[in-house]
């Protein structure tokens, strides 16, 4: 028999069965809309965090010290960062674009009633590159004019909250009531990895943290970008040499930790991914239940029709033909119900990234895996059911009532 | 039921010629189905042989069997066996989709023709509850035809219906007898056996008799002595 002839007699005999075909189809229908918008959820939270990442800056390098803690316990007393390691990698690093501490204090910005809860970060100018800032009006410090200098760089949060009215350049804010002139204004950059305000923020250059707040010549962060998209490793290796031959270390545990992006785009995607993972399982379980619900239908099917097998075989139909007919009608049944499952799927997760603003990315590859997996269904669930009517006894099938 | 084995045939020894018209006959439990599904293929014989056009059917797999019935074979059911929802036309040419050789032209064509032999061309896209017993018959006959078989079996092909469309059915049958078409009948009916040539009689699985008929009755003429069927008035029949 032509498979046009076959396709022809399934479709008809599950036009006889509408309500019962679109209960089967529908089983499949959620399935795989489910697995079509859960795979969405997941490549759309990966592939926003990785966005988001590369928006802190695409080859920044995080260095902090090593806190040996066993048990919550700090084991030994950990190695601290100072301006000079800043000095050594600048000067002496290869891989490095551009190097800054990070000292941060936390308080308040007041200009006269207004006031922001803004931590102050002591920072060098390579900074800006570093977390991808710009500088939307003003100038950014110089790190040896401005060594010490009561001067600041502030984010649009801190212009909204503290000159809601005039213009920020030239005027004075106090930080725990030392008073830092404003020379720059950030343009805006929206909020984080972790959903943090990014224009939160003044900067300073990081002597005058030092020198006027802190009192302190330990450097909590370092950060720096490396030359280019795969040149983390090896700056960090640099650094870390860098930083071991300033303190002739010679103990087998590393000094510092140096996170690159990389590595912190892998940490934060490898939890997604089992996110994901787990998600798509649950849907594909609930595409599992819809083959079972073909493989149901298709046993009934080929029980009520058993007379009409053993026509269809006393007329000349060998159990091949049979065994097609049934498996044509659950593999219609399957890819019907998966072609609408993944206009669905599709259509929901649009529904949700405009109705509730979440990132969904629909991949190529779901569609084509649900649809494979969709004939894969019709085939399985299909194929006892068909087989049970193909070895039927012709003589048997005509006599049942 | 359970692990005895029942002979329902033993040592029956006959030929059918092509263009006779035989007629088997028997009780029930007499051998007469087993008998039939030996004949149309469906079944085959423990021992013995059935050469059917010269082809031994008796070693036959099932796949082999199921191409005989698809050429040489047409069926004619007791309850007609028509698909439901299929319409009449499409009914006939069920048989030729089992065989590839033939084009959709083709089926449409041989299966017109089929229900004009039978006299439904004008009920050629009713379905079969839209027709009557009768007519549902002959859209079976048609279907038998429609492959050009060696031989039609007809399995109590009259049973189901009353004396007036049993003659016409038999007229049928006599007709394409006349066109040369080889026919076994299966039946209980004495009277039926009367418009075939031969009648075979089984008893207990042994053949009884194996007679030619002097006298074949025309189905023609039998239907038209038959006195005209009583009209139904239904204000009468409720009153």
């Amino acid at each position: 028999m032509s498979p046009i002839t076959l396709i022809k007699i399934a479709i008809r005999a599950l036009l006889r069965n509408r309500m019962r075909t679109f209960l089967s189809v529908l089983g499949i229908v959620i399935g795989v809309a489910a697995v079509i918008t859960m795979v969405a959820m997941g490549e759309g939270s990966k592939k926003s965090i990785k966005e988001q990442m590369t928006a802190m800056g695409t080859n920044a390098i995080i260095i902090m010290p090593n806190r040996d803690r066993r048990g919550g316990v700090q084991m030994e007393s950990s190695e601290m960062l100072e301006e000079e390691d800043v000095i050594a990698i600048r000067e002496n690093a290869t891989y490095i674009n551009g190097v800054s501490p990070m000292i941060t204090v936390s308080g308040q910005a007041i200009v006269g009633n207004n006031n922001s809860p803004t931590s102050l970060s002591g920072v060098s100018a390579d900074y800006l590159k570093i977390r991808n800032y710009e500088i939307a009006d003003g100038v950014m410090f110089d790190d040896d004019a401005d060594r010490m200098a009561k001067v600041c760089v502030i984010g649009q949060t801190v212009v909204t909250n503290l000159f809601p009215d005039v213009d920020p350049i030239g005027k004075t804010i106090r930080y725990k009531s030392i008073p830092l002139k404003v020379i720059g204004v950030l343009k805006a950059k929206g909020s984080g990895d972790f959903g943090q305000d990014q224009d939160d923020v003044i900067f300073t250059p990081y002597q005058t943290v030092m020198k006027r707040f802190s009192a302190t010549t330990n450097i909590r962060q370092i950060y720096a970008n490396s030359i280019g998209e795969g040149y983390a490793e090896k700056a960090t290796e640099e650094i870390m040499g860098i930083l071991k031959e300033r303190r002739s270390w010679t103990r087998p545990t590393d000094p510092f930790r140096v996170f690159t992006q990389e590595e912190m785009i892998q940490m934060v995607t490898s939890t997604s991914d089992l996110l994901s993972l787990v998600l798509t399982a649950i849907a594909g379980i609930s595409l599992f239940v819809g083959g079972i619900g073909i493989m149901n239908i298709m046993y009934v099917s080929v029980t009520e029709r058993t007379k009409e097998i053993g026509l269809r075989m006393a007329i000349g139909a060998r159990g091949r033909d049979i065994l097609l007919q049934f498996l044509f009608e659950s593999v219609i049944i399957s890819l019907l119900g998966g072609a609408i499952g993944i206009a669905l799927g599709i259509a929901a997760s649009e529904t949700v990234k405009i109705a509730m603003n979440w990132p969904m990315s629909v991949s190529v590859t779901s569609v084509i895996v649900s649809f494979g997996v969709c004939f894969a269904t019709g085939v399985f669930f299909g194929w006892y059911p068909a087989r049970k009517a193909s070895r039927l006894d012709p003589i048997e099938a005509l006599r049942f009532e | 039921m359970g692990d005895e084995t029942v002979h329902a045939l033993r040592g029956v020894n006959f030929d059918i010629h092509p263009g006779e018209f035989v007629t088997i006959m028997g009780a029930s439990g007499s051998g007469k189905s087993t008998m039939l599904n030996i004949l149309g293929c469906m079944d085959r014989p423990t021992a013995g042989h059935y050469i059917l056009d010269g082809e031994h059917t008796e070693k036959l797999k099932r796949d082999a069997l199921a191409r005989i019935r698809s050429q040489k074979i047409g069926f004619v059911f007791q309850s007609y066996n028509l698909l439901n929802r299929t319409t009449a036309i499409e009914n006939v040419e069920l048989p030729l989709l089992y065989n590839p050789k033939i084009s959709s032209a083709e089926r449409r064509e041989r299966a017109v023709k089929a229900l004009e032999m039978v006299g439904l061309e004008s009920r050629m896209n009713h379905l079969p509850n839209q027709l009557s017993g009768g007519q549902q018959q002959r859209v079976a006959i048609a279907r038998a035809l429609v492959n050009d078989p060696v031989i039609i079996l007809a399995d109590e092909a009259t049973g189901n219906l009353d004396t007036r469309t049993s003659y016409e059915i038999m007229m049928i049958f006599q007709k394409l007898n006349r066109q040369g078409k080889t026919i076994a009948f299966v039946t209980h009916e004495p009277d039926i056996a009367t418009f075939s040539g031969r009648t075979i009689t089984l008893r207990d699985g042994l053949l009884k008799k194996d007679v030619v008929n002097e006298h074949v009755q025309d189905a023609k003429a039998a239907f038209e002595a038959l006195p005209p069927p009583e009209t139904f008035d239904e204000e009468d029949a409720l009153a």
